[in-house]
């Protein structure tokens, strides 16, 4: 098992000082010029010395300087450096330590939604994330709750490999800082990272044989299909859950944008809102969702294409949920958020939904609106 | 402070029983017949053509033998006496006196087939405990045919089906609701038997909410699944409104008593509007738990279900206790003939022995222990309850959850189940799937341990969270003290490491080897 870890040195810098973020070298300057004191790097370090506490003399492969083995010095750790040349302050010291870093089992990061984004972009083959989370945004799916959950994950990964699965479509989201800055959230999906998943561990003695997600979700999918009306647009939301309904019929869905679905034909691929909304005008509408991994949002994180006028014309009866049962149980709070942009949509929207969990089971869970 | 014990199970170091002995062992030799017998039935008496050609492969040992082996086997097991207080399943002393009673010859050597003239005895004691489980439920009528609780769920299902089928609306009735914390068999056997599962989820009292219910209620809601109290110990005293949102769109209502004990005698399921129920015997009502078959589910319901039992179903025409198998309604049978008999004399022996009294005493005294429970863990650090927002009384058992000490420490709830068994107490139950609640255990004290047991128990308990703070490894590696170390769950999961029988033992064994050689 080969960990890796990176630290973002100023992540969470902007968001003590009222600054949202702190995308960006400006960003950073100001943040420092109000007074803001680094927190990543402590925080990093309490999750290595719970690792150290579980697996004392543990490798683990840092970045040198305050991108790592800073904070690390002193542990009971096995650290091994990687060689890099000096830091130059910007985001993209990030990525040219994780690829220094090189193949790891699980690479973990201390930083928020914009660190996520340069190691993602980074890691190659099938690299595991582990947030550390220390971030203003933290609306991706790969962070712990906590340093000190972060440490234990890891020591968990090290005394017990097999315990650990691995989710393969935690979402990489992030927001554009000066746009939220001016009052508005609109987080956008990046793509798609591999997460371990702690929480399924379960007794193996009674657990017999497990279920597939995969399957389970495709069984929900190709029933979800069968069901689909002749006449109805259905919009297939991105990510790989909604994707599935597509994919029972046929179509390989566009990842990160919306497709539209019409007579069991794709009639648009990765739409803008205003073409979807043309293509919905006098037709029945359906929205195909998936849910997004830990912070549980339905609608307003990463499928803004989806707009207020679509959401509407569906309704919550028109929306289409699929989830696999698993992500459901990881979720922080077990509900469903919307934040479409218009507080009377979302309220409308709160209520009881039905999610798709595996052929013929749903499950019931409450929206509610995160404004 | 309770002295802990300072134990260590035995540890035989001996071959399968199969690959024991010497050709020619025995347990029993017998003499050649004498001549007359020998001329009154021939020297072969078994007809050639029933004659087996092949020898069966037996052990060749003696009975002496055989005793030595099981006994070291038994030696190396918990024993089933020990302080279990292993929730959701109320594990009860088994009394001898019943298993003795199952042993009379009136009970051990009757058989299904023989005329029902013959069988007065324990067709009485059958239809006398149906009236029993009754008076409890409310119910017109109980079969005992399921081998379990599961089974008794599947039982539930398989009526629906019949139920809605004779109605004409089972193309339309399709749909079965249930809560995420009911136990598994609910869902389990609703898909089984072709229902589409619906899944509430607990709120913030600790149970679904009534809005929740009825959001996921309608005209093609065929059944509804419950426990009450569910599997955190908390009752739903909106049970009356739910039944009542459940009757408004027309569907079957099952109370599934496997949570028993904290209600015994306090509430009637058929009262709270239940159209059916089950209760089970092998745990509830004293009788031996046993895995997956040789126990019993009672499925009772109402007049207007009956006719869709399983059937056989024993009832008293004049003097007489007849089977009245001519049920053209019937959904089928569930299980052969009637049931586990044995399991029914044992129930039925520690009901007359309770006496009605005695049933409400117990459940209170359930209560009040898990309540004494709750005071004492509520004082250990690094634990926390389910739900702690609700500050309303537990029943018969508390879901806890081990999360702080875990983060504290590494040590969750397997590890410290393993560690109990160090100390001769039997690793507790952590939960049903799926797990709502973080590293999770679920004691019961029911009504038969003792306040010194459970004190035992906490105390158990305390030292082993201790050890996790103090020697965190001791109780990562555990068990020390027993036979076997950690079983590795993967076994479980890998058919080619699974053998039920010997000969499925060799079969597997040689492949694995002519994969090995290969």
């Amino acid at each position: 098992m080969k960990i890796g870890l990176v630290v973002n040195p100023v992540a969470g810098l902007g968001g003590a000082v009222g600054l949202k973020g702190t995308d960006g070298a400006d960003t950073v300057a100001e943040a420092l010029r109000r007074g803001a004191v680094a927190q990543a790097g402590a925080r990093a370090r309490r999750a290595m010395a719970l690792l150290a506490q579980r697996v004392p003399g543990a490798p683990l492969c840092v970045a040198p300087g305050a991108l790592g083995a800073d904070w690390v010095a002193g542990l009971d750790l096995a650290v091994q450096t990687a060689p890099l040349p000096a830091p130059t302050g910007s985001a993209e010291d990030t990525r040219r330590a994780v690829r220094a870093l090189g193949d790891c089992d699980v690479l973990v990061f201390a930083g928020g939604d914009g660190t996520a984004r340069d190691v993602a972009s980074s890691l190659e083959g099938t690299t595991g994330l582990l947030g550390i989370p220390c971030g203003v945004k933290m609306h991706s799916g790969v962070f712990a709750i906590s340093p000190e959950a972060a440490g234990t994950a890891l020591g968990e990964m090290m005394l017990n490999p097999a315990a650990i699965r691995w989710d393969d479509a935690a979402e990489i989201m992030d927001i554009d800082e000066d746009i939220l800055r001016a009052g508005r959230l609109a987080p956008r999906l990046y793509g798609y990272a591999r997460v371990p998943q702690l929480r399924a561990r379960i007794q193996a003695a009674k657990g017999g044989p497990r279920q597939d997600a995969g399957q389970a979700l495709a069984g929900a999918a190709a029933e979800i299909a069968k069901g689909m009306e002749a006449g109805t647009l259905y919009l297939i939301g991105p990510g790989t859950s909604a994707g599935a309904v597509a994919q029972a019929i046929g179509h390989r869905a566009t990842l990160l944008g919306t497709d539209a679905l019409l007579d069991h034909k794709i009639i648009a691929r990765d739409a803008r809102s205003a073409d979807l909304e043309r293509l919905a005008q006098g037709r029945k509408l359906r929205i195909v969702l998936g849910v997004t991994g830990r912070q549980g949002f339905l609608l307003g994180r990463g499928n803004q294409t989806i707009s207020e006028a679509l959401i509407a014309q569906a309704g919550r009866a028109g929306l289409i949920v699929l989830a696999t049962a698993e992500k459901l149980d990881a979720l922080a709070q077990p509900m469903l958020w919307v934040d479409t942009g218009d507080p009377q949509l979302d309220a409308a929207l709160s209520g009881f939904v039905h999610v798709h969990t595996g052929p013929r089971q749903r499950r019931l869970i409450r929206i509610g609106a995160a404004a | 402070m309770t002295r802990l014990p300072t134990f260590h199970a035995a540890k035989w170091d001996e071959p399968l029983v199969m690959d024991m002995g010497r050709p020619g062992g025995r347990g029993q030799l017998f003499p050649a017949p004498e001549p007359e017998v020998a001329e009154a039935v021939g020297q072969n008496p078994v007809p050639a053509a029933m004659q087996r050609k092949d020898r069966p492969v037996l052990p060749e040992i003696t009975e002496f033998e055989a005793q030595r082996h099981y006994l070291h086997l038994s030696q190396m097991t918990l024993g089933m006496m020990g302080v279990s207080l292993f929730g959701t399943c109320t594990m009860k002393y088994n009394s001898k006196t019943s298993e003795f009673a199952t042993w009379r010859p009136q009970i051990a050597e009757v058989h299904p087939y023989q005329h029902p003239d013959t069988l007065q005895g324990v067709l009485e004691i059958m239809h006398d405990f149906d009236g029993i489980l009754q008076s409890l439920s409310g119910m017109d009528q109980f079969v005992f045919q399921p081998g379990g609780g599961a089974d008794a769920a599947y039982t539930m299902t398989a009526v629906a089906r019949a139920y809605w089928a004779d109605r004409g609306q089972l193309g339309q009735r399709t749909e079965m609701v249930t809560s995420i914390q009911a136990h598994p068999c609910n869902p389990a056997t609703a898909a089984a038997a072709g229902f589409t599962v619906i899944n509430l989820p607990l709120e913030e009292n600790g149970y679904p909410s009534l809005e929740a219910l009825k959001a996921a209620l309608s005209e093609r809601t065929a059944l509804i699944m419950l426990n009450n109290p569910d599997d955190m110990g908390i009752y739903n005293p909106e049970i009356r409104e739910w039944v009542q949102a459940a009757k408004d769109v027309g569907a079957l209502c099952f109370y599934d008593h496997a949570n028993f004990n904290g209600v015994m005698g306090k509430l009637s399921a058929r009262e709270l509007g239940f159209d059916a129920c089950m209760f089970m015997l092998h745990k509830t009502f004293g009788a031996p738990k046993a895995g997956g078959g040789p126990a019993v589910g009672a499925f009772g319901c109402t007049a207007e279900l009956a006719p869709y039992m399983p059937a056989p179903v024993v009832v008293k025409q004049g003097e007489r206790y007849v089977l009245d198998e001519d049920r053209p309604k019937s959904c089928g049978k569930i299980r052969e003939f009637w049931g586990n008999v044995p399991q029914v004399v044992k129930a039925y022996a520690w009901a007359r022995a309770m006496g009605a009294e005695g049933i409400q005493l117990a459940s209170d005294i359930s209560v009040v222990a898990n309540n004494y429970m709750d005071h004492r863990l509520s004082q250990l650090p690094g634990i926390a309850r389910s739900n702690p927002d609700v500050t309303k009384r537990r029943m018969e058992m508390t879901r806890w959850s081990l999360a702080p000490l875990h983060e504290e420490t590494g040590i969750g709830t397997v590890e410290i189940a393993n560690r109990m068994a160090d100390y001769g107490i039997d690793p507790w139950w952590m939960s049903h799937e799926p797990w709502i609640v973080p590293q999770p255990f679920t004691p019961e004290a029911g009504e038969l341990w003792s306040k010194e047991d459970i004190d035992l128990w906490i105390d158990v308990l305390a030292q082993i969270m201790q050890e996790a703070r103090e020697n965190p490894e001791l109780v990562r590696t555990a068990p020390h003290n027993q036979p076997i170390a950690q079983v590795k769950g993967d076994a479980f999961e890998d058919p080619s490491k699974w053998a039920m029988t010997w000969r499925a033992y060799l079969r597997k064994r040689d492949q694995a080897a002519a994969q090995g050689a290969a």
